[in-house]
């Protein structure tokens, strides 16, 4: 009994602080506590997630979303995002059958790879806070309009963006078009500053008198920015009483750093020796298109849920992207209204055309290049299982577990000499473990 | 460029097609909303689920959005 009237309160006091924050009139309804059957009423959904790699990145996120709708159809949506980062990333060098020193990203200190290992950096370490708010109302008979601003703050980077969307129902709101634009502005000043592109990494003695001159004479700069504007059209169309599809067509264009400064490609000789390690170098420029398809279809009992993406840009990346999710009611034999979901995805993507995995002494430096395996070719799956059910009040409660693998391929690169005996495109794998809490 | 107009044009066409609809008998009187009006059947069934993905593939992958923004928003990529 203790909790059943412990958790309401809970939900009182946040929306009275929420109310008081923004100055809404729902205050008499939290103290009534009443809000249960209230249509003007706040909801929230909390959520934590482990983020794990095998031997590199750990990340936790928690989400903190609240969101209101009155009695007028407005709907006010705020949240708010907390993640932490530890651990190692790849750097893009490749592995050697020798011991490799490399220097921090700050310039202070270096670290060494063990032969045969893949090298990363273990210096990984950032915390963001990300706030949103979106707001959303009927404009005029069948037609929506919706608002939103964004902000995301770390250690060395700022985002600012806004969004803008309007949609239009038509033939008794069985089909919906919608038009959308986003603009972000990000700032990035990483430690130890923008590296000069193709400039040979600084390894040595850093505690050399001449070692922060040396260092500098690599940098162009301490920060960047970055402006993305993206563009979004979407059709969804009720097909029967069972059945629902959205067909979505996006445009995004972003200007400005998109290099990143952490990242080197190894120089080898003709034997595959390491010889230098060069700061990448990308385009100023990106264009991306996709196109999106969703289906959702109720059975009896249980809904499936299918998209499919197809993404190009003009670094020559093509991506396809399936995704699916099959719920299973359980009925109320493992937990009120409980049910199982599991979920699958498929990822493959082509290389961007500058990307390479390592560049080979005494041949010409192209315009652009980079070894990051992000922009190489791969393919990724993803295997996972959600179980929800509703507990206390009708609020819901699901945990879900996932299981990310990433298997970079050779896209028709030569490996030449001691190259031949390592691994170039190792796999990622990747546990993902949430606990969310609606209420 | 003319492969952007050729897009253009096939999605205007797609959309053209499918605004038609109505007149293929597609969708549903309102008394026919049962299932539609489950919270699974909403496109986005849970948002903070894909909140927390997309930041996981945008960081890991080369695409982003498509199915909503795919924009900036954190120094992860």
């Amino acid at each position: 009994m203790k909790n059943i009237t412990e958790k309401p309160n809970i939900k009182a006091v946040l929306t009275i602080a929420a109310a008081t924050l923004l100055g809404t009139n729902s205050l008499a309804h939290a103290e009534s506590n009443t809000f249960e059957t209230e249509p003007d009423e706040w909801k929230f959904d909390t959520a934590i997630l482990y983020y794990s790699e095998a031997d590199r990145v750990s990340a936790g996120e928690a989400i903190f979303n609240a969101q209101k709708t009155f009695d007028t159809e407005e709907i006010l949506n705020l949240k708010l995002t907390i993640d932490t980062l530890t651990g190692a990333s790849a750097n893009g060098a490749v592995a050697q059958p020798t011991v490799q020193t490399f220097t921090r990203p700050s310039g202070n200190g270096q670290y060494q790879i063990a032969p045969a290992e893949t090298p990363l950096d273990d210096t990984f370490r950032d915390t963001r806070v990300q706030l949103n708010a979106q707001w959303t109302q009927p404009i005029a008979p069948d037609y929506t309009a919706s608002g939103g601003l964004h902000l995301s703050k770390e250690y060395d980077y700022l985002s600012l963006g806004i969004n803008g969307n309007i949609a239009v129902d038509f033939d008794r709101k069985n089909s919906t078009f919608s038009a959308g634009f986003s603009y972000f502005k990000d700032t990035f000043s990483p430690e130890g500053g923008l590296p000069q592109a193709f400039s040979s990494m600084l390894i040595g003695d850093s505690n050399a008198d001449s070692w922060d001159d040396d260092f500098s004479a690599t940098r162009i700069g301490s920060e960047d920015d970055k402006t993305t504007v993206d563009i979004l059209l979407g059709f969804t169309q009720v097909i029967n009483r069972r059945m629902l599809m959205q067909f979505n067509y996006s445009y995004s264009t972003v200007d400005g750093y998109l290099t990143d400064p952490f990242k080197v490609l190894s120089v080898v000789n003709n034997n595959g020796e390491a010889q230098d390690y060069i700061y990448e170098s990308r385009p100023d420029s990106r264009v991306k298109q996709s196109v999106f398809a969703q289906s959702l279809y109720h059975f009896d009992t249980t809904v499936l849920d299918v998209s499919y993406r197809y993404m190009w840009d003009d670094w020559k990346i093509k991506s396809h992207t399936i995704d699916s999710r099959f719920r299973i009611p359980l009925g109320d034999s493992f937990g009120k209204e409980s049910y199982l979901q599991p979920h699958f995805r498929f990822y493959q993507q082509s290389a961007a055309d500058f990307y390479q995995p390592f560049l080979i002494d005494n041949e010409s430096i192209p315009a652009f290049a980079s070894a990051d395996y992000r922009i190489g070719e791969m393919t990724a799956y993803t295997v996972g299982l959600k179980y929800g059910m509703l507990v206390n009040n009708g609020h819901e409660l699901s945990f879900r577990i996932e299981y990310y693998s990433q298997r970079p391929t050779d896209a028709g690169f030569d490996e030449i000499g001691v190259l031949k005996s390592v691994d170039l495109y190792p796999s990622v794998d990747a546990v993902i473990a949430q606990v969310t809490y609606s209420f | 460029m003319m492969s952007t107009i050729k897009n253009i044009v096939l999605i205007a066409s797609t959309l053209t097609v499918t605004s038609g609809c109505s007149s293929l008998g597609l969708g549903v009187e309102p008394w026919e909303r049962d299932l539609l009006a489950k919270k699974e059947m909403l496109l986005n069934a849970s948002p903070v689920d894909s909140a927390l993905d997309d930041h996981i593939y945008f960081s890991k992958e080369a695409s982003s959005g498509g199915k909503g923004f795919g924009g900036g928003g954190c120094g992860c990529n």
